[in-house]
């Protein structure tokens, strides 16, 4: 990821910051971001966030793991090494329920996790490069990209308009 | 720097907290009162707690040595009763973990507000719960050194397991159960060891939560796909923590025995773990909202609710109880019957009893809602169920086996002080974990509870999202 200058607000209300964030979007400002202590409601629609994939990808991997358990299971018991148990058929498919169903949720689960830590770049002691503490206590940042928006002008413009005093310009 | 608390919203006019939380709470508040316990010198009740926890695990671990020696002889089994203290426990342990899955994911899925300020906690007693559960089974087969036969892998030996065993289903469940856990606790954590991370002054101290917190800086993107992850994990977790419950009354339920083989044992068995652990929460929490000023947070109407989820589960039990009493009877099987009337009146009428009073008629006193807000009452009461639920396993097992068939195969068992000292050991090992979580982490999720703090209506729409 290559570093960008942004412009950033720092707002103290949670509903001010929605606000200033939907007036941000519909004044056509492209690529804005946010830092926030907590998911306030309603913010991917303020700010224009894409719907997350997290889900379609765990639900494929739901019935990914699912269809592995149950070939695992019928393989063994039927191909690999063909035992009677009990005078039950060898692909004895109700007998394989319980194990289909928790590969399947494992594998879904694990996918959810990898795929959250895989979109934030997220390993353990990762540097994250801060901006100020409150942003994760109880203060809020809206960023705004200098580049795609029109230079800094426009933005500190933006903000002076919006009652917001306290901006800065970092690289992230 | 302009510091502009957010008191209680105005709401109307009204000032106005939300319904979960105390009317003084602000933003800066919530991290200021997660942070405190953690900074704050550690208070002699808790080194006090952690040296007895400790000990308790020594005792475990030499217990367990000795069984590494001599064998499972060292324990009080028998022919016919080859379950007894270890497998109780066992189930024991898993039940009381599936109450932190009930609050975090199916009271979530609900949209249940009362479940932010207590679901970090129940999470932590599930991982815990499910670590000393697993414990039982890998030290019940006797040969400890080959547990790792039980997963599926190319071998030399040439063997597979047996996928129709509800043995072996069990180890799926279990791990799974586990893993999920796991995860979902520790995606929640992360916002918060985020907090932790640019708060702590010291140098241990940041670089611990540094690492833990994986460098998360709550960007809008990735909130948006830590909230889509939440509920997927949600969604997960539910069908999970009924399945697990399932699998394991299937260890007894698919057997052939009389007094195990019945169809009612998922259900109620899954009844009973979420009974159990939510007594288990309510016994925590009575001492930790003391003990960690929490009383803001989690207030008396908290209790409430998981006193009444309490009564609730406890009518089920209830009545489960009931009803394999009456297919026993209504079954004319002799087999069937003589079961249940040995429970009844047998050698070990006495745990029966406990546990019918215990589970049965004891959390009857939350239909009063004197009791059920009463801090000391709701505490007895708890424990009650903790033991009372402990027996239900216990007669489970041990009931069922120990008349066999043939009176030549009958005998009493009889625990030794090796499985009482494993059975201590286990709640050592449960709260030792507990004790260190409550002291080094988040005890309260910060991020869940700023959240309805904002917007304690919950209202959709508007400006407020």
């Amino acid at each position: 990821m290559a570093k960008k200058k942004v412009v950033v607000g720092f707002i103290d209300h949670p509903d001010r910051f929605l606000e200033v964030g939907e007036k941000a979007r519909k004044l056509g400002f492209k690529k804005l971001n946010a830092i926030m202590p907590f998911a306030v409601h309603g913010f991917e629609k303020a700010l224009g966030i894409k719907k997350s994939w997290i889900p379609k990808a765990a639900k494929t991997m739901l019935v990914i793991g699912a269809g592995l358990g149950f070939l695992l299971q019928a393989w063994t018991s039927a191909a690999d090494w063909p035992i009677n148990v009990g005078g039950k058929p060898l692909v004895s498919w109700p007998a394989f329920i319980p194990i289909v169903f928790e590969s399947g949720v494992l594998l879904a689960g694990i996918t959810t996790f990898l795929a959250l830590m895989h979109i934030g770049r997220f390993y353990p002691y990762k540097d994250p490069n801060v901006i100020r503490e409150r942003l994760t206590d109880d203060q809020f940042a809206l960023l705004i990209p200098l580049e795609e928006n029109g230079g800094q002008d426009k933005i500190t413009e933006f903000f002076k308009e919006n009652d917001i005093d306290d901006t800065e310009i970092v690289e992230i | 720097m302009a510091h502009t608390d957010i008191k209680p919203l105005d709401i109307d006019g009204h000032k106005y907290g939300g319904p979960w939380l105390g009317s003084h709470i602000s933003m800066k508040q919530v991290t200021e009162d997660v942070y405190a316990p953690i900074t704050n010198k550690p208070s002699r009740i808790w080194l006090l707690l952690l040296a007895l926890s400790m000990a308790a695990v020594a005792l475990l671990g030499y217990i367990l040595s000795i069984q590494l020696t001599k064998g499972i002889g060292i324990l009080g089994l028998n022919h016919p009763v080859a379950w007894g203290v270890y497998i109780t426990n066992f189930v024991f342990w898993v039940g009381i973990g599936h109450a932190g899955t009930l609050i975090s994911a199916v009271l979530f899925l609900l949209r249940q507000k009362w479940r932010n300020s207590i679901n970090r906690t129940a999470e932590a007693m599930t991982i815990f719960a499910v670590m000393c559960a697993g414990l039982f089974p890998l030290i019940h087969t006797g040969r400890i050194w080959v547990d790792y036969w039980l997963i599926p892998y190319p071998n030399d030996r040439l063997l597979w397991v047996n996928f129709r065993s509800p043995l072996l289903w069990d180890v799926f469940a279990v791990t799974t159960y586990f893993t999920i856990s796991l995860l979902f606790w520790y995606q929640g954590l992360l916002p918060d060891f985020a907090t932790l991370r640019d708060r702590v002054k010291n140098k241990i101290g940041r670089f611990f939560y540094r690492t833990l917190s994986f460098g998360w800086k709550g960007e809008a993107h990735h909130w948006d796909h830590y909230e889509r992850s939440y509920l997927q994990f949600a969604w997960l977790a539910t069908p999970l923590v009924l399945s697990v419950h399932s699998i394991v009354s299937f260890d007894f339920a698919v057997s052939q025995l009389p007094g195990w083989h019945a169809t009612i044992f998922p259900p109620y068995f899954v009844a009973g773990a979420i009974f159990s652990g939510m007594a288990m929460v309510v016994t925590l929490l009575v001492i930790l909202r003391r003990v960690m000023k929490l009383e803001e947070y989690i207030t008396i109407r908290h209790m409430e609710m998981m006193n009444k989820v309490i009564l609730f589960t406890s009518c089920l039990v209830g009545y489960s109880y009931f009803m394999e009493f009456f297919v026993a009877w209504y079954s004319d099987e002799p087999f069937e019957q003589f079961v249940f009337l040995n429970r009844l009146i047998g050698p070990y009428a006495w745990s029966v009893w406990i546990m019918l009073v215990c589970n049965v008629v004891i959390p009857q006193l939350f239909w009063f809602r004197k009791i059920r807000t009463s801090i000391p009452a709701m505490f007895a009461v708890s424990i009650c169920v903790n033991i009372g639920m402990w027996f239900e396993r216990f007669n489970i097992i041990v009931t069922s086996l120990h008349r066999d068939f043939l009176p030549a195969n009958w005998d009493y068992y009889i625990p030794t002080f090796s499985d009482w000292a494993v059975t201590i050991g286990s709640f050592g090992l449960f709260f030792a974990l507990f004790l260190l979580f409550i002291k080094f982490f988040p005890v309260i999720s910060m991020s869940e509870i700023k959240m309805i703090l904002t917007n304690p209506l919950g209202r959709k729409g508007g400006k407020n999202g």
